[in-house]
């Protein structure tokens, strides 16, 4: 799980940087990676997704905050995983509102940003100790970086699986698509190879350091 | 009404679409407790079992939801129920057997945020299954995952002899091992249909 430090001495410009690199969600926490896999398979797709996971964690992160105080420990995880699923509900309904393609597109997973791990463990380890500025910056450093290693994901899938990037023809006719990397199958080693050049940067820094 | 045969609604959960493999649900206890084989059988018991409840649950909460017009609270009533089942299960499994809750640590409590289990209820609601085929459809899921979890715990714990360059170690050789069956169970797709 992440990492419980107290960030209590840091500014709050150093928790949105840390979320997009040092700690990002997917390529070194290895957080929330149902969605991650599942709508992956196009550049669109990623970034409606990201947006959508963004949005929930920073309304979440605020409103944990702010009611940090009021909820007893006990019931905390309980009131967390609330707090999100009507942040969720809201978000499912908007995104059916906007565009009932997409809606269709992305199917359960919408609803499935409820138990992403990557949002109650931002309540449960940040926002539920920290002030609200703090923990606003932690989530859209976070959100950031969630939509960042989406986007990687759904632009290599897309561009290799189908031959296009937002839709628009990359390749000549004769370009063969690789059929694999839309499929699950796909997914799996396309996040296999991120985290390999993830982990090949960090291995060459420690080196040199 | 869904007019799919039992056999066939457990044959697509459990081999075609696998939930794991195919679906890409419940992939952080996929990936954080299949490093041992039994940890994983029991692992995936439990699962399985939290999954049986809560679809039986969520059959209950959809037709009464949509009896008193509220369908926009099924999301937020759906995750309390699971939360409570794990809850229960959870203290089962501490009183029953100390040294299995251990070893499954964290990941026990977690189970609530298994996307595989939400993602069942909100697939059976979709689906409009009746109750008989929803329990089915849970058993077969469950299936699924343990049988996933299972294989994949198998070629780590054979894995962990084999001389692996240490950088891909650990998350991405299993995500490469997860590829390669998603492939393989590729194969069982002419059995069933969508």
């Amino acid at each position: 799980m992440s990492t419980g430090t107290n960030h209590t001495e840091t500014k709050s410009t150093d928790e949105f940087i840390k979320g997009l690199w040092n700690e990002n969600p997917v390529f070194v926490q290895v957080l929330g990676m149902c969605p991650v896999l599942a709508v992956s398979n196009t550049a669109e797709n990623a970034l409606a997704m990201g947006l959508a996971t963004a949005f929930v964690l920073l309304m979440s992160n605020t409103l944990v905050s702010l009611l940090r105080n009021f909820i007893p420990k006990e019931v905390r995880i309980a009131s967390f995983i609330l707090i999100i699923a009507t942040f969720v509900t809201i978000t499912d309904y908007a995104i059916q509102a906007i565009s009932v393609d997409l809606h269709k597109s992305l199917g359960a997973f919408i609803s499935l940003i409820v138990v992403n791990c990557l949002i109650l463990s931002r309540a449960e380890a940040f926002a539920s100790k920290n002030t609200l500025g703090k923990s606003m910056m932690d989530a859209l450093g976070m959100g950031l970086g969630f939509l960042f290693a989406l986007f990687c994901l759904g632009a290599v899938r897309e561009i290799l699986g189908n031959g296009t990037f937002f839709g628009l023809a990359l390749f000549p006719d004769t370009f063969q698509e690789w059929i694999v990397m839309i499929l699950p199958a796909g997914g799996f080693f396309t996040l296999a190879l991120w985290l390999l050049i993830f982990n090949l940067i960090k291995q060459r820094k420690e080196a040199t350091a | 009404m869904n007019q799919e045969s039992l056999g066939q609604i457990f044959i697509n959960a459990c081999l075609v679409n696998n939930f794991v493999l195919a679906y890409f649900l419940g992939i952080c206890p996929f990936l954080g407790v299949s490093g041992k084989l039994g940890t994983a059988t029991k692992m995936g018991g439990a699962v399985m079992f939290v999954m049986l409840i809560s679809s039986m649950c969520a059959y209950g909460i959809h037709a009464l939801l949509v009896a008193v017009d509220a369908e926009f609270l099924q999301l937020i009533s759906y995750i309390v129920v699971i939360a409570s089942t794990v809850q229960l299960v959870e203290m089962f499994i501490k009183k029953m057997s100390p040294t299995l809750f251990k070893a499954l640590g964290i990941f026990l409590p977690l189970i609530t945020t298994n996307c595989a289990i939400l993602g069942l209820a909100l697939f059976q609601t979709n689906k409009g299954y009746d109750f008989i085929q929803s329990i089915v459809y849970a058993l077969g899921a469950g299936a699924g995952f343990t049988l996933a979890l299972v294989l994949i715990a198998g070629f780590r714990e054979q894995l962990e002899y084999a001389e692996v360059p240490k950088v891909i170690r650990g998350t991405i050789l299993t995500l490469v091992i997860a590829g390669i069956l998603s492939l393989t169970f590729m194969g069982f797709s002419g059995l069933g249909t969508q």
